[in-house]
């Protein structure tokens, strides 16, 4: 068993990205083609030149026709694929490796979905016909779970812990206020953040990720061909994948206080990457703050922080925009929105725009290594994927 | 000589305070199946105490209710499912008077003189139109009792009457919600002798004098109509047993059943008991308390149960609860119905609770699994039952978006004794009091009714 890893065999060459929020006047085929306009024109190519298409969509469609019809692209091979909350990034990876194996020169990776058509605020998603006995927790409850379990382990005061919670989401509110295609473009004072109505245990409203609609695109080819396209590609160091055996959900030993599938892949990713010391050698990140817990624990399961420290860290500003390892930049989940289908290349839109210079008044000083971070499911019986990027 | 060889009871959580509904309704309280409890989940809980201390072993299952969640479709079956008993059992469903309740034992006495064992369940939610005295004086309960022939009877069935009365007293078409009733005082007055002649003769049976009852049980579905009984046995206020009016209601179907459970509960060898239920006739039975009552009691007494309750439930959650009152729906879109071929696939899961084990590690895992997620060893499984294991409380949360008629929903990830975690919810709880390491219990509720059909599975509880 290996993961040999594609290491700057493929780059980015060009990326798209939609507005995200409350899109009532675009269905998701339209923000499937203004996501292709913006990646093709990123790219500097007629629609013609891509060989091939992946489009992540959790529930916004079904089958390849739902891009092929809405671009009207000329029999080409176009791949839907779904992996929860992980879609994005997972059409990405297909599409890297399939320019790596040579089947084709240039491809594109597009994610999308239309969350605010159901008329529910939440999440709402359709499952097999089944026996009812699986818990009907919302994804809140889910995650918050996390939170007295890590306050516990650690011996964090809840109180403490809430204050740790509402500063991730400060900060993520703050760097989304400097992003134009943000769902959620203003700063919130950390007093409204710590007593908005409660949605699960611990978590109020503003410890939950936007949900909305919107698509991003990236466009592929392999490392070679990339200054066909562009002067300033960027290029994949590592591509990392697990699907847990949900050993979580089973099993008394686990404790909520870490995802062994985040750890897994980002071990993953940081051997294909040849990263030692992620703390030192990841000059940012994006991941998955779907809660604001989410991300406390990521910041340890990622290596960013030592166990029990990632607290500490988020109390410090170590991950605020202009601290020492800024993770969520573009505001995050959190800020940004979360369009399912459309979040992971969402994230290394962020990725492209702060690797060539390009994030404005969010630009992060000479990034070297940038890490995106998704993940579906929920703590003990997830899937989460890790990618590396850099110039 | 047929007799009970086991009994169990369960009364709900929830009591409804009369002077919530109103001024006119009366003092005291009525026991309240949760919003997540019905007639066959409350049946399930009584006849878990039959079936707990492993010695009974039916062939037949007789449900007594006026309130079947399913007019058509067994009723019954489920709950020989959620109690792990074999398909090889017959089972048939009574209802259509309160008193096919005590009805229902009659006929397993009989049963168990032909050496038939019988479980017998009365079970009921009784639903009265708001402001109504059915609403205020109903309560909502269950009562369970192995019968069968007299080896190792706590007590023994020494004379039986019955009486079948056409009048029109209290009745219900089928496609209404609430009884109706004639004046009482017809009833009461064509009723009152039918209760003293059938009382008589279950007496003259039994062999037995009025002054030689320890207790005399005295239900009817229409109060005033076994009122006259006593004075008419010449009975001493002492041996009337409490009706239960201030603290459950008449439980329906179940009322009679309770009644004696809670009689059984203090009873002493040589006790003799009479029991009469009075609707559309009379039933009346006369027991005998053998030396084997110390033995054979439940682990929860008829009071335990009345006393863990929680007493502060607003009227309109109790008419919300009924279905009685429309309400803002949760934010969340109604919950699918269980597709049947999974629910048949499953049942050893969802309705008796049987998790599996592997046997090269021991680990435990609900819902089974075929390959351990512990050692990997793949079709290693031995079927293990979870439903009487304790477990506490590994983490949890409030959810205040869920789908459910008690926000918040109260769920946890619970850790049994012996190995073993579920992520399930929790009922019967206050949520500010749960903690981490918390020891709960699991009981067989209704998780709600989508698409018309009910969605049955178990949820973990605080100890009552």
């Amino acid at each position: 068993m290996a993961s040999n890893g594609i290491k700057d065999r493929v780059a980015i060459v060009g990326m798209g990205c939609t507005p995200f929020g409350e899109r009532w006047d675009k269905s998701g085929e339209d923000l499937l083609v203004d996501a292709a306009k913006d990646v093709y024109a990123s790219a500097n190519v007629e629609p013609d030149a891509v060989d091939a298409y992946w489009l992540g969509t959790m529930g916004s469609g079904t089958s390849g026709l739902m891009l092929s019809e809405a671009l009207k692209l000329p029999y080409k091979p176009v791949t839907r694929l779904e992996n929860m909350c992980a879609t994005g990034s997972e059409a990405m990876r297909n599409a890297a490796y399939a320019v790596a194996s040579g089947a084709y020169d240039l491809v594109m990776a597009i994610g999308v979905e239309k969350l605010k058509d159901s008329g529910y605020s939440g999440l709402v998603t359709s499952r097999p016909p089944d026996d009812g006995t699986s818990a009907s927790m919302t994804a809140p409850a889910m995650f918050s779970l996390l939170a007295p379990a890590y306050a516990k382990k650690y011996g964090v005061d809840e109180g403490e812990l809430k204050e740790v919670i509402s500063r991730i989401a400060w900060k993520n509110h703050c760097n989304g206020a400097k992003n134009p295609k943000a769902q959620f473009r203003k700063e919130v004072p950390m007093e409204r953040i710590q007593n908005s109505p409660r949605v699960a245990g611990m978590f109020g409203i503003f410890d939950c990720s936007g949900v909305s609609d919107g698509s991003a695109a990236a466009i592929l080819c392999r490392a070679e061909d990339a200054h066909k396209y562009t002067d300033s590609p960027i290029f994949i160091k590592a591509l990392s994948f697990a699907a847990g055996p949900a050993e979580g959900a089973y099993s008394q030993d686990y404790d909520f206080t870490t995802f062994q599938e985040v750890v897994a892949s980002a071990q993953d990713a940081y051997g294909q990457a040849g990263v030692a010391n992620p703390r030192e050698e990841i000059s940012m990140a994006e991941v998955h703050d779907c809660f604001t817990a989410t991300e406390l624990v990521l910041m340890e399961d990622l290596g960013f922080s030592a166990r029990g420290e990632g607290w500490k860290d988020v109390l410090g500003g170590r991950f605020d925009g202009d601290g020492a390892q800024p993770v969520n930049p573009d505001g995050g989940l959190k800020s940004f929105g979360h369009p399912i289908g459309a979040s992971g290349l969402r994230m290394m839109y962020e990725m492209w725009l702060q690797l060539r210079g390009e994030a404005g008044e969010r630009q992060i000083a000479e990034p070297k290594l940038g890490l995106t971070h998704n993940l579906g499911g929920q703590p003990g019986r997830c899937v989460s994927f890790v990618s590396i990027v850099g110039k | 000589m047929a007799g009970i060889t086991r009994y169990g009871s369960y009364v709900p959580f929830f009591r409804l305070q009369r002077s919530a509904i109103g001024p006119a309704a009366g003092r005291g309280e009525r026991a309240v199946a949760s919003y997540d409890e019905d007639t066959v989940s409350m049946a399930a809980e009584a006849a878990r105490q039959v079936l707990d201390a492993g010695d009974v072993t039916p062939d037949t299952l007789i449900l007594a209710t006026t309130s079947p969640p399913y007019a058509e479709k067994s009723n019954a079956a489920t709950i020989l499912a959620a109690l792990d008993l074999p398909e090889t059992i017959r089972s048939v469903e009574m209802g259509a008077s309160t008193r096919t309740g005590l009805g229902a034992l009659s006929l397993a006495a009989d049963l168990g003189d032909a050496g038939r064992r019988c479980l017998v369940v009365g079970s009921d939610v009784v639903i009265g139109a708001p402001g109504g005295p059915r609403e205020s004086q109903g309560g909502d309960a269950a009562a369970a009792f192995a019968v069968g022939p007299d080896d190792g009877a706590l007590a023994r069935f020494i004379g039986r009457a019955s009486a079948t009365t056409e009048l029109l007293d209290v009745w219900r078409l089928p496609e209404d919600r609430f009884a109706r009733q004639w004046e009482e005082r017809f009833g009461a007055d064509t009723l009152a002798p039918v209760i003293a002649d059938t009382a008589t003769r279950a007496l003259k049976q039994a062999g037995c004098e009025p002054t030689d009852l320890a207790c005399v049980i005295l239900d009817s579905a229409n109060p005033r109509a076994a009122a006259g009984l006593p004075l008419a046995l010449g009975l001493k206020p002492e041996q009337v047993a409490d009706p239960l009016s201030s603290s459950v209601g008449r439980a329906g179907a179940a009322h009679a059943g309770l009644l004696l459970a809670r009689a059984l509960d203090t009873a002493k060898a040589g006790d003799r008991i009479l029991i009469t239920s009075l609707s559309d006739g009379c039933e009346a039975l006369v027991l005998e308390v053998t030396d084997r009552i110390d033995a054979s009691r439940p682990s929860h007494t008829v009071d335990t149960w009345i006393e863990a309750k929680r007493t502060d439930l607003p009227y309109n959650a109790y008419l919300k609860w009924r279905g009685i009152l429309p309400f803002e729906p949760p934010r969340r879109p109604d919950p699918d119905r269980p597709g049947a071929p999974p629910m048949r696939r499953n049942e050893g899961w969802k309705l008796s609770f049987t998790g599996s084990r592997c046997r090269s590690c021991e680990t435990g895992h609900l819902p089974p699994q075929r390959v351990c997620v512990s050692c990997g060893a793949v079709d290693e499984m031995n079927p293990e039952r979870f439903a009487n294991k304790s477990c506490r409380i590994a983490t949890y949360t409030l959810d205040h978006l869920a789908y459910t008629l008690q926000p918040p929903m109260v769920a946890a990830v619970v850790d049994f004794d012996g190995g073993g975690r579920l992520t399930c919810e929790l009922t019967d709880v206050a949520p500010e009091q749960v903690a981490i390491g918390d020891e709960l219990e699991m009981t067989f509720r209704r998780l709600y009714t989508g698409q018309g059909v009910h969605n049955y599975f178990w949820k973990a509880r605080p100890r009552r």
